[in-house]
């Protein structure tokens, strides 16, 4: 069994097979943070599909050891940016969400629905999006979402808190805009959130969002 | 002056401050739905498409010989 070159080790066939286990329990996983990514279930199952032949291609760069669902969440999205980029994604939202309601305050007439707040969320710029994903449905730390996002925790959490105040005021005056990403002004607002949001991952200081 | 500066910045302070204490308040009445979001894909039965892809990379798989670099199998198309 001295499978182990000292250039370069080559997986086991345990390895192998561990990998793929690791990889098939995490993809329900990848589907949800695809899904709260891009909105609509067909564009986030392609989304998960291209991670999953990007993350088999590079196995070998993954430790065992380590947090598969971590390691898959920084594929996807990259993934997702670049289609974002390339326009495959135009934030459309699942019409398919529950109407079921998520609460219903004492002092006010309207509940607020489940499909009021995916609709919201697929409003906020895509950094604070995922921030929030990540630490507030995906439970990571803010220090496995900083390490995910490639940026500073800090940043997560700036991201995160202003996600949430955005959101509950969205949620708490029922003024939730529709996105309309087919407007062309629209769009290019996108993409320059964009370009600011793989600006950090590149490497940068990710100060990008420090102006509100 | 730098008692200007950090008046201001003690105002933005003041500021954010207030906004997480509005959101800290604010977000246990919705908190619950972004896990019930997520959680609602998770437990999804997973699409037949998903495993198939999985067993399709694993029969392409070649015998870890020729670890040029190269991939043989356009793996890209494999969708």
């Amino acid at each position: 069994m001295s499978e182990s070159d000292p250039a370069r080790p080559l997986r086991s066939a345990q390895q192998k097979a561990d990998f793929k286990r690791e990889l098939t329990a995490v993809v329900p996983h990848l589907r949800a943070f695809a899904r709260g990514l891009c909105g609509r279930p067909d564009m986030a199952d392609d989304l998960v599909q291209e991670t999953m032949l990007k993350a088999w291609a590079a196995q070998d760069r993954f430790e065992p050891g380590t947090s598969m669902r971590a390691w898959t969440f920084v594929i996807l999205r990259n993934a997702y940016l670049t289609d974002m980029r390339r326009n495959r994604f135009r934030g459309e939202y699942d019409e398919g969400v529950a109407e079921r309601i998520l609460t219903a305050p004492a002092g006010q007439e309207e509940p607020i629905h489940l499909s009021d707040l995916h609709r919201a969320l697929l409003t906020l710029p895509p950094e604070r999006r995922e921030a929030l994903l990540l630490v507030g449905a995906g439970g990571f730390s803010y220090e496995e979402a900083a390490a995910i996002c490639g940026c500073a925790v800090g940043t997560i959490k700036s991201r995160v808190g202003r996600a949430r105040a955005a959101l509950s005021e969205m949620l708490a005056s029922g003024n939730i805009p529709q996105r309309s990403v087919d407007d062309a002004t629209a769009h290019r607002a996108i993409l320059e959130e964009l370009d600011a949001v793989s600006g950090g991952y590149m490497g940068a200081g990710d100060e990008s969002d420090e102006d509100y | 002056m730098a008692s200007d500066g950090s008046d201001k910045s003690r105002q933005g302070e003041q500021a954010r401050a207030g906004r997480r204490r509005a959101a800290a308040k604010s977000a246990p009445e919705w908190a619950d739905g972004l896990k019930q979001l997520y959680d609602a894909v998770v437990e999804e039965d997973l699409p037949d498409q998903f495993l198939d892809l999985l067993a399709q990379l694993d029969e392409q798989e070649m015998p870890p010989q020729g670890q040029g670099g190269s991939s043989p199998s356009g793996q890209g198309d494999a969708r």
